[in-house]
């Protein structure tokens, strides 16, 4: 045990199962690959992850198939269901744990999108989840009738509007109207019920939303993006933050940031859960998991992945290249990226001349191929080890404030939850820093988040809770 | 009328049901008092239990399928605007979602969502019933509404409807209003439609040895452009197992029967009498030859309101309770239904010598007519030998003599 011996009681994890999703992370050429679309393997994943008393489930959307070079992307798994009638059939399936689904605020309205959340939050009894995404890219927007049309800084202004809409369609019911008296014959209380106004810059609706009120209040709300903008609405509206930041350093620097930026916003330091992705790899020893990991990396990154993810810095057409040759020794097209589409991910390339030549110089200096290159940029797992080298790695992350949890990706669909619920979970609960049941029905419960309805959340609300 | 043969010979285990039944489900029944009856459960609306209860009784009566009404609005009695009201059940969830919660705990029967095709995206919609086909095994359809109210438009923002009294729908401007909106709904339908086949059903490979996943040349855009969207494509989620769930409609006038003709595999009618049903069945045919589609199987069903007793007294007595606490007689759109299961037979076998294939009925009071249904009629059609005695299908598709249909964008 690493932990400091400072006598505070142990934070509690945080865990999370990301379902597996349409990109390398997810290795479909191993036998033991199943469908991301049968609702067979969400269940499985979603019992698993209950099994093992995580908090909730994830799903993350798109709504365009990638392209690139003009095609459709075809070498990661391609297509999944629609996230809220998932979410709403794995409620039958299972009973505690959370439902938390990525829903964009560009190409949907706030009515329909809070009837749906406040709909899988009764259908759930009190499980469900947003975690809020914002868009702009016209390359989606064909796809709706809204089209293409919202100016990329715009994007969060329309997502925070968006989101405090929809909030204030889930209190335009209280939660006492529906008193059904057969003997008096009043069914509702109140005929003002679900009636809302909201003018503003993105949205000006009024009349009367017809979900009366859900036993969350409103789902819990996620936030992902990593921007400045991103991390304001994260301080501002969100109950938790999936972050992109696994490793100690910009773990702990993005943690003291953004919990820094709470009291700005009156709040307090536990009202915001930080929660970064992670994959990880286990084995029986070390050494083996070491030799797993490594075996993973290559099954992620096939030639074919190595070259089109050049690509995406490079904004050209690599197709001609060896992927076990050396890199181009053109530079990257540093204009408009037209290569690849529909994959926000191009976007963490803003100096594309800069990555390219760091990369050149460390494919020089340790003699690295295209491919021997992306594997060693891009695929590390982020826990590798034995079941107790992976849970004393993340409960440290956890007690250093690197996070609060995490959001688990593993890299096999259905059953790659499996193994860290049999082996990982056990030793964290053993350290008594991850909970052995659960001890409410609500995700919110789980979460130590308070209900909206209980007035100021505070850290005792949290360890009543957890 | 010739059903044809499902071309998936285990989906279909022996020949369809020689006349099909639905049952609409809303809210405690049709009646607007069904609410305050003893055997009403009012409090469990917002719940999955009770939702799971009536379909399942509804799967053990072996109905084809269920609908689930839905509104992009708060319940109302007047037909164009908020009532205002609070002695009627107001509130509901997303039918949608309802019916995926729904899916895990059934095994037969089909899960008919109405959805609403005004001021929605066909492609969320498109992928939403795909998943409900999913997460279902095959048993999914939709059954598609418009809206003219113009606080529904407000609930939205995104356009603005003229205030609307009904007699207003009789005049030129109201016709055009209603001809757009069912065009709009049609081009939604064809949308919803065209991204079901956008991927073929073999487009997935997991091909190892190449590293492809699917075959790109497999997947489809759709490239529609109508006066209310343009869509690409293609869908993010796959072909479907029915490859195309069932797209059903309540059509009372030419504009929807044109809908239901170019667009539906069921459209629901309100015929009072035979002579009636007759005349709309035959409307219904001539639309759908008018849309090219005359040697397709589309179903016409019945829509009615059933208060159903074990004999004609006790079963007027039970409307007549319900009248008396709404403080009104029940009308509706459709013919009202009262008397014993063995009378509602005879009816459903006289409509049947109309032309019509099935019947959607609404329960007056769901508590109590329900099992009316389940427990009364389908015995005494099945006496008949008018009703399936097993599911002999696993897809709602099969239940309804319907193959699964070859892809639009398939290479012949």
């Amino acid at each position: 045990m690493t932990e400091p011996t400072t006598g505070k009681p142990l934070k509690q994890i945080r865990l999370a199962a990301h379902f597996p999703g349409v990109n390398n992370t997810t290795v479909w050429s191993d036998p033991r690959a199943g469908s991301h679309i049968e609702f067979s393997s969400f269940a499985h994943f979603a019992r698993t992850a209950e099994r093992a008393k995580f908090d909730f489930l994830f799903l993350a959307e798109g709504l365009r198939l990638r392209e690139q070079g003009g095609r459709l992307y075809d070498l990661d798994v391609v297509g999944r269901p629609d996230t809220f009638t998932v979410l709403s059939a794995l409620a039958a399936v299972t009973e505690r744990i959370g439902l938390t689904g990525t829903i964009n605020s560009t190409f949907n309205e706030p009515y329909e999108v809070a009837r749906q959340f406040a709909s899988l939050d009764h259908l759930s009894g009190g499980r469900a989840a947003w975690n809020v995404v914002t868009s702009w890219d016209a390359f989606t927007g064909e796809n709706f009738r809204r089209g293409g049309f919202l100016p990329e800084d715009q994007r969060y202004a329309r997502a925070q509007e968006f989101l405090s809409t929809a909030v204030e369609l889930f209190d335009s019911w209280k939660g006492d109207e529906i008193v059904a008296d057969r003997e008096s014959g009043v069914f509702l209380t109140d005929p003002k019920a679900g009636a809302f106004v909201h003018q503003g810059q993105h949205f000006d609706i009024s009349g009367l939303f017809n979900v009366p009120r859900s036993p969350q209040g409103r789902p819990v709300i996620f936030q992902a993006g990593d921007s400045h903008e991103g991390r304001e609405f994260a301080a501002a509206e969100a109950d938790a933050i999936f972050s992109r930041h696994s490793t100690l350093e910009a773990g702990r620097a993005f943690y003291a940031d953004v919990k820094g930026r709470l009291a700005r916003h009156g709040r307090t330091h536990d009202q915001l859960l930080i929660l970064p992705a992670a994959t990880f790899v286990l084995g029986d020893t070390d050494a083996e998991a070491q030799e797993l990991a490594r075996e993973v990396r290559h099954r992620q990154v096939s030639g074919a992945t190595a070259i089109a993810y050049l690509e995406h810095v490079w904004n050209r057409d690599l197709s001609a290249y060896d992927p076990d040759g050396p890199l181009p020794d053109i530079d990257p097209d540093p204009g408009e990226h037209t290569v690849a589409r529909g994959r926000a991910s191009v976007r963490q390339f803003r100096d594309p001349l800069a990555v390219a030549r760091e990369w050149r110089e460390r494919a020089a200096a340790d003699n690295l191929s295209i491919r021997e290159l992306v594997i060693e940029t891009t695929g590390r797992q982020s826990f590798v080890g034995s079941p107790a080298t992976v849970a004393d790695a993340i409960d440290h992350f956890v007690q250093t404030d690197a996070a609060d949890g995490f959001i688990l990706v593993p890299h096999l669909t259905p059953g790659g939850l499996d193994g860290f619920a049999d082996t990982v979970v056990p030793l964290l609960q053993e350290r008594g820093a991850f909970r052995h049941d659960y001890t409410g029905t609500t995700l919110r419960e789980h979460l130590g988040l308070a209900h909206p309805d209980a007035g100021t959340r505070t850290a005792d609300t949290r360890r009543a809770a957890s | 009328m010739t059903h044809t043969v499902d071309q998936e010979g285990p989906l279909l285990m022996s020949a369809p049901s020689p006349l099909h039944l639905a049952v609409a489900l809303d809210g405690t029944g049709w009646h607007p008092a069904a609410w305050r009856a003893p055997d009403a459960r009012p409090r469990d609306l917002l719940t999955a239990g009770y939702w799971a209860d009536l379909v399942a009784e509804a799967e053990r009566g072996l109905l084809d399928f269920v609908t689930f009404e839905d509104g992009l609005g708060l319940q109302s009695s007047h037909p164009t605007e908020p009532d205002g009201r609070t002695d009627q059940v107001r509130g509901r969830l997303d039918a949608v979602l309802v019916a995926a919660r729904i899916a895990p705990s059934t095994r037969h029967i089909g899960l008919v969502p109405t959805v609403v095709a005004t001021h929605t995206e066909p492609f969320h919609l498109s992928k939403a019933i795909a998943t409900l086909d999913y997460v279902s095994g095959g048993r999914a359809g939709l059954r598609v509404q418009v809206t003219a109210r113009p606080n529904e438009a407000a609930h939205f923002g995104r356009r603005a409807f003229p205030p609307l009294r009904v007699e207003d729908l009789d005049t030129p401007a109201g016709r055009d209003l209603v001809t757009d909106l069912f065009d709009e709904a049609a081009d939604h339908v064809e949308v919803v439609r065209r991204l079901w086949d956008s991927w073929e059903d073999d487009a997935e490979i997991r091909d190892a040895a190449t590293g492809r996943f699917i075959d790109r040349d497999k997947l489809h855009h759709i490239d529609f452009e109508g006066p209310h969207f343009k869509v690409r494509g293609p869908s993010i989620t796959p072909r479907p197992p029915q490859g195309q769930p069932l797209v059903t409609a309540l059509a009372h006038d030419t504009v929807p029967y044109r809908l239901v003709g170019r667009s539906a595999d069921i459209g629901y009618v309100t015929p009072h009498d035979t002579d009636q049903a007759r005349a709309v069945v035959a409307a219904i045919r001539a639309a759908q030859a008018e849309a090219g589609r005359s040697g397709e199987l589309l179903h016409v069903f019945a829509d009615l309101v059933v208060f159903l007793d074990d004999d004609p007294a006790a079963a007027r007595d039970h409307k007549a309770r319900l009248d008396d606490l709404a403080g009104h007689p029940y009308s509706s759109d459709a013919k009202v239904f009262t008397g014993t299961p063995g009378q509602l037979a005879d009816l459903l076998l006289e409509f049947r010598e109309a032309g019509l294939t099935g019947f959607r009925l609404r329960p007056g009071a769901i508590g109590h007519d329900l099992e009316q249904i389940t427990r009364g009629l389908v015995p005494e059609l099945q006496r008949r030998g008018a009703f399936r005695h097993a599911y002999e299908a696993h897809t709602l598709r099969g239940l309804l003599g319907l193959s699964r249909p070859a892809n639009r964008y398939a290479a012949v």
